[in-house]
């Protein structure tokens, strides 16, 4: 068996294991999750009418004080850029961490010292997710701006808040992009 | 709090490794009637899928082949499968599902993404939804995540036979076990995961990417793509390239804790598994425990360490103002600490490379932890089948140490371990080391090099070391930071790549070809056990020594100082 006496076995597996894994294998999971999973299959999309206001798993860019504020994000271009994911990559010692950990601080203008995830950016920059103590610490710039009462806005955070999935796994969080729709009366 | 470690983290650890267990040794022993060509379970829908490739590709499929033409076969695959993937990439603004229009990658880019996809180490250095057509990813890439991986269970099925055959030259059919694996082994694993994430809100569609408009008024580009079914293999066959350029910290690629736990399972199943099919197919299952107990022993205190670093995290969080050091910079809220820590661990012991947390931004001893566990040659777990070949690249050398310091003969499972042996398997041990340090050098002394450091001070040599460190083990994680898409970067990488794939399959296969013709030797009061506690302590003593020594002064110029100059404040 020389070298040659491989090739047309490399040639006709390669042209069917990609019609295999390439074609007939991602077009099963399409059809099994476009049939069992519709709308996660397409990004679990929130629409108002006919118009796409943002998925259920992908993180906004909020910034006025009416809104529930998320992680920070560092992908290019804009915050929470869902074109192009990225992290900070900031080492621990990195000034510009520091600049931005102290920037988001003083933006919250809350007394004392607040939650570490409210000060990091996340991995993905797409981050939905902020922790109850992170949320909890908002509740009284949002009541004021908006004028309601806080426990209003706490209704909006718990209920847009999961624990652990079955008591085991993750971490208890809160759906920062929910509780601003359930603000704004438009949570369906 | 044990350890710094929270109840919570030592509960998912605990039950992470349970699972583990238990999904592993009945799939090891799937495994070991898939290699050994016996009828499975799956046979009666499959069988006839099989008769067709063998047909097909008239590839003598009964045939045995020796070592040499068993490595002549697994060279012309992959070299067949790198240029079918490079023509793709290079061609991939005439290919169809491109809906964003992506033009064909740059040939440096090109290169560095086909190798890393062929040598298994799917190291990222596209930036998957700005880079890659859907047809690239579906076609292109998971094509190469289930051949690729398929590769390496073949060249350990050989290794493996190689130590339970008596006096012969014949190893196995490379298209029968190549075909086998990836239709009876990887083919219903990925659609089971595909489906399963595909429920926690995986995307698998080919929709353009959709523009949001944001509650704020703003607009979000919202990217797209048939996601679930190579996330599934991307974990699976520790390939670990990320769909999306944020791997499985994109919520689209692991949206949910329980997708998390999932994923964290698929990437070591198959290797955690090939350990009882070695047991298995050697005749004594004893020796498969062994070696999955040395990987266990190095696995689960350095997660418990690299657990309890992030936690303890980075005082420079607390003078920004926040309420603890716990560092979350990089990682995402619904995985917390716990879940970053153990996915790093765990894909750097396998060499999956996958993230779901930056590693850069890691405080800098627990970002040493995964950078370690690629340094010890990817043998904790380790890749698919590559992982447990390399671990016996160590075993046949602790077997010749602890032979040479009682002066007997060493032996492995009947085998006599020869000077040949050895020569091979440091090769294989010291290849990655070198090019790992050479090539760090390289990079750190060049102007090109010195170009894609991102982060000031020791962090910056870190991101270097990483880089090689994960491109010559195949393993492809990164400390992301480092500017790599450059001629530069990609050109050495990708070289690394190649050298770290094929000089450690290559002697390998070497050894297995020597051992085979052997004559069994009797067990004798003489021989080592390979079984004991005892021999399991020396192997992860030897893994341990080698790491330690190539790598320590690089490891005191990278995170070593950067650690200092962080509680220095």
């Amino acid at each position: 068996m020389s070298f040659t006496s491989h090739i047309r076995p490399t040639l006709v597996t390669l042209g069917l294991f990609t019609v295999l894994f390439g074609g007939v294998y991602p077009l099963t999971v399409t059809a099994i999750s476009g049939t069992a999973f519709a709308d996660k299959a397409q990004g679990s999309l929130i629409r108002e009418g006919d118009t796409v206001i943002g998925s259920r798993l992908i993180g906004q860019n909020f910034t006025k004080p009416e809104y529930l504020w998320g992680r920070l994000s560092a992908t290019a271009e804009t915050p929470y850029n869902a074109g192009a994911s990225s992290g900070s990559n900031y080492g621990v010692n990195n000034p510009a961490l520091h600049e931005a950990a102290t920037a988001r601080k003083t933006a919250l203008g809350v007394e004392g010292p607040v939650p570490v995830d409210l000060i990091t950016a996340s991995g993905s920059g797409l981050d939905p997710h902020i922790s109850p103590a992170a949320a909890e610490i908002q509740v009284p710039r949002i009541a004021a701006t908006r004028a309601v009462p806080a426990a209003t806005v706490r209704a909006a955070i718990d209920a847009a808040t999961e624990g652990p999935t079955l008591g085991i796994f993750g971490e208890a969080r809160v759906n920062v992009l929910e509780v601003n729709l359930r603000l704004d009366g438009k949570f369906k | 709090m044990m350890l710094g470690v929270t109840a919570s983290g030592w509960l998912q650890l605990g039950f992470y490794m349970c699972v583990l267990t238990a999904l592993a040794v009945p799939l090891g022993g799937y495994i070991a009637r898939v290699l050994s060509g016996e009828r499975t379970v799956l046979s009666p829908v499959l069988a006839p899928v099989e008769r067709a490739f063998l047909n097909l590709s008239q590839s003598r499929p009964n045939e045995d082949m020796t070592w040499k033409q068993y490595a002549t076969a697994v060279i012309t695959f992959s070299l067949g499968g790198f240029l079918l993937l490079f023509g793709l990439l290079l061609s991939q603004g005439f290919m169809p599902l491109n809906p964003q229009r992506l033009p064909g990658l740059t040939p440096d880019l090109a290169f560095n993404t086909a190798v890393s996809f062929v040598t298994n180490t799917n190291w990222q250095s596209y930036g998957g939804e700005t880079t890659l057509s859907y047809f690239s990813q579906m076609v292109g890439l998971t094509v190469q995540n289930f051949v690729s991986a398929a590769v390496g269970i073949a060249v350990l099925a050989v290794l493996m036979r190689s130590l339970s055959r008596r006096s012969t030259s014949k190893l196995g059919n490379f298209w029968t076990d190549l075909v086998r694996i990836n239709l009876y082994m990887l083919l219903p694993l990925a659609l089971i995961v595909a489906v399963v994430l595909g429920s926690q809100g995986v995307i698998q569609t080919f929709s353009a990417y959709i523009t949001a408009q944001t509650l704020e008024g703003g607009s979000q580009t919202l990217a797209l793509g048939p996601v679930a079914s190579q996330e599934a293999i991307k974990m699976l066959g520790t390939n670990g390239g990320g769909f999306f350029n944020t791997n499985s910290a994109h919520p689209f690629e692991n949206p949910t804790p329980f997708s998390n736990f999932v994923e964290l399972i698929s990437i070591l199943l198959i290797p955690a598994a090939l350990c009882f099919t070695f047991g298995k197919m050697v005749g004594d299952k004893r020796q498969g425990i062994a070696i999955f107990a040395a990987m266990t022993l190095v696995f689960v205190p350095m997660t418990v360490a690299c657990i309890a670093l992030e936690q303890s995290g980075n005082p420079h969080l607390i003078a920004a103002g926040a309420d603890s050091a716990t560092n979350m910079e990089g990682k995402e809220t619904r995985f917390g600490i716990a879940n970053s820590a153990l996915w790093a661990t765990a894909t750097t012991a396998a060499s999956n490379g996958s993230v779901n947390s930056m590693h850069d931004s890691f405080t800098p001893l627990g970002g040493m932890i995964p950078m370690i566990l690629m340094k010890f040659g990817e043998v904790i777990y380790g890749g698919a089948g590559s992982g447990l070949y390399g671990m016996l690249v160590f075993v046949v050398l602790t077997v010749f140490i602890a032979g040479l310091m009682v002066g007997r003969t060493p032996e492995y499972l009947g085998k006599k371990i020869g000077g040949y042996e050895i020569k091979m398997a440091s090769i294989a041990v010291l290849l990655p080391c070198a090019l790992v340090l050479i090539c760090s050098a390289v990079a750190v002394l060049s102007p090109l090099g010195q170009a894609g450091i991102y982060n000031p001070g020791a962090q910056g040599f870190s991101e270097v070391l990483y880089a090689f460190t994960s491109a010559a083990n195949n393993n492809g994680s990164a400390f992301a930071g480092l500017g790599a898409n450059n001629p530069f970067y990609n050109s050495l990488l990708g070289l690394c790549m190649l050298f770290g794939r094929f000089f450690v399959l290559l002697p390998v296969l070497a050894i297995a070809g020597s051992l085979a013709v052997k004559q069994s030797v009797p067990v004798s009061a003489g021989t080592l056990p390979t079984h004991t506690p005892l021999f399991v302590a020396i192997l992860i003593g030897v893994i341990v020594l080698v790491g330690v020594l190539t790598y320590a002064p690089a490891l005191a110029l990278g995170p070593v100082i950067e650690h200092l100059t962080m509680i220095k404040g």
